[in-house]
């Protein structure tokens, strides 16, 4: 389980973490709204240790990851996976040697067996075939979904899940989420993921949390969070999409 | 207004400080991750194809034109004073000490050191940086120490190229253009070039392959994240390399000669 104490984080002179207190539940996918701006992704950076706290801690199963460094800290982060907002694929390799690479780094395993695994995620995000590809040849979905292979090869526990559908069509964006919330309930892994898909991530979240002005302002099961009466929930899940909103003619 | 002159000094100051100390400890980083397993000879070898072999064919176009130019210079020189046989040693001693050195990693620092900053400049700002984070992989070791091994073994290499064509082309002119004898343009070179002067063109060569892909590497590494922090950061890290070869070619040669 991962949870966040009193995590503070000013960037560029800017406090944008002012006090994050948060409680991931295992084994479900949450999911983090906010506006544009609000440190949504700052504070998946933090689940990570890829950003330390000015203040607060983090911890993923009872290790306060903010404290660690180097080794110690690879060793909390091979049980995590991210899919980063525009999939991070290494430009200089191929969509195959992407989804290979923690493979060959971490595993140490025969090219068989690479292949194998490799081939088997591929299928699975629907990119049988594209493994030749450089990612400069992909669309932004097939992108996502290579960026989604990579992060699945390792069958780690916790994905982290930044903004997976930004910029993609409704269409599209659909489709990667079912393939999210599909490989979650397959695989049981622990997902946070920072969205802006509302109201769709309702139908795919266990839980919902809202961050607002550097706090987390409102967590609850999907369900209940769209019940929910604060102001600042309402009018930004109704904004988001929940609510028809009038049209001038 | 004094005091915030005197502030502002100061904190530039600090701000130069910090980074040199930044530099450093990025340098020793990298180094110490190398020496730890996994060793990653694949990506030395394929860092010293792009920094050494892709810089070929421009530092043997440079060293060409270069000597040749000297063997010209030179020849007009010498012959003031009835000297054009000695016009073999004035060009392979200006290679070997001084030229040779300088223009090469100067020529690699244009070629190659722009493209290893704008690199991973780019996998900085696409996150690709992050994601080796994010798997455990450890970026200095798998993108930075091959980088700065690669200069230290490809640049003194293309140096060794570099004088070599610039003794032929010094020779192209001298001697087939201008008619220095050949017997002396190729016994002066034999009988003024010391062993102290090759070592010391080997030993500057080292240091500018460090200083190139160690500032090029730092200024990639920690760009700003937009593309104009990236283009600023490629700006600075050609001319800091290059201003840092000039200077510290002439602390090492104060103390080698």
């Amino acid at each position: 389980m991962i949870k966040l104490i009193g995590v503070e984080k000013t960037l560029g002179g800017q406090p944008v973490l002012r006090g994050v207190d948060l409680e991931i539940p295992k084994g479900k996918l949450t999911t983090i709204i906010g506006r544009s701006g609000e440190g949504k992704s700052v504070l998946l950076k933090h689940m990570i240790g890829l950003l330390q706290p000015d203040r607060g801690e983090v911890w993923v199963d009872g290790v306060d990851i903010s404290r660690l460094r180097g080794k110690a800290l690879n060793e909390v982060r091979k049980r995590f996976a991210m899919l980063f907002q525009g999939a991070a694929l290494f430009d200089s390799l191929t969509v195959f040697e992407n989804v290979a690479f923690p493979l060959r780094e971490k595993l140490r395993l025969k090219d068989p067996e690479v292949t194998r695994r490799v081939n088997e995620k591929l299928e699975q995000v629907g990119l049988a075939g594209m493994g030749h590809k450089y990612p400069a040849e992909l669309s932004g979905g097939m992108k996502k979904r290579a960026g989604l292979a990579r992060a699945l090869v390792m069958e780690p526990e916790i994905i982290l899940f930044d903004e997976p559908t930004t910029g993609l069509d409704p269409l599209m964006a659909k489709q990667i989420h079912d393939l999210i919330i599909g490989m979650q309930r397959t695989f049981g892994f622990t997902a946070v993921m920072v969205s802006h898909e509302i109201p769709e991530i309702f139908g795919i979240s266990d839980w919902v949390a809202m961050l607002k002005e550097g706090r987390i302002a409102a967590m609850a099961p999907a369900a209940e969070f769209q019940r929910i009466e604060d102001p600042a929930v309402r009018e930004f899940i109704s904004v988001g999409g929940m609510m028809p909103l009038p049209v001038n003619r | 207004m004094i005091v915030r002159a005197i502030a502002k000094i100061g904190r530039t100051a600090l701000f130069i400080v910090q980074e040199m100390g930044r530099m450093l400890l990025f340098a020793l980083a990298s180094f110490a991750w190398l020496a730890r397993p996994p060793f990653r000879l694949f990506q030395i070898v394929k860092q010293l194809h792009f920094i050494g072999y892709k810089s070929t064919f421009v530092v043997v176009l440079t060293a060409a034109f270069t000597g040749m130019v000297l063997g010209l210079q030179g020849y007009y020189t010498l012959r003031k004073f009835g000297s054009e046989a000695l016009l073999g040693s004035a060009v392979a001693l200006s290679m070997i000490r001084e030229l040779g050195p300088v223009l090469a990693s100067l020529m690699v620092t244009a070629r190659a050191g722009s493209a290893m900053t704008a690199e991973i400049g780019i996998m900085r700002i696409t996150e690709q940086i992050d994601a080796l984070d994010t798997m455990a992989v450890n970026p200095l070791q798998y993108l930075i120490a091959p980088k700065l091994v690669a200069g230290l073994i490809g640049v003194p290499l293309l140096v060794a190229i570099f004088d070599v064509i610039g003794i032929y082309g010094g020779y192209l002119v001298g001697v087939e253009l201008l008619g220095v004898n050949e017997g002396s343009y190729w016994s002066s070179i034999e009988s003024a070039v010391e062993w102290k002067d090759v070592y010391g063109g080997i030993l500057k060569s080292i240091s500018f392959g460090l200083i190139v892909s160690w500032v090029c590497c730092y200024k990639g590494f920690y760009t700003r994240m937009s593309a104009e922090g990236l283009g600023t950061a490629t700006t600075e890290a050609v001319v800091l390399s290059s201003v840092l070869i000039l200077v510290w070619d002439y602390f090492l040669t104060s103390v080698l000669l």
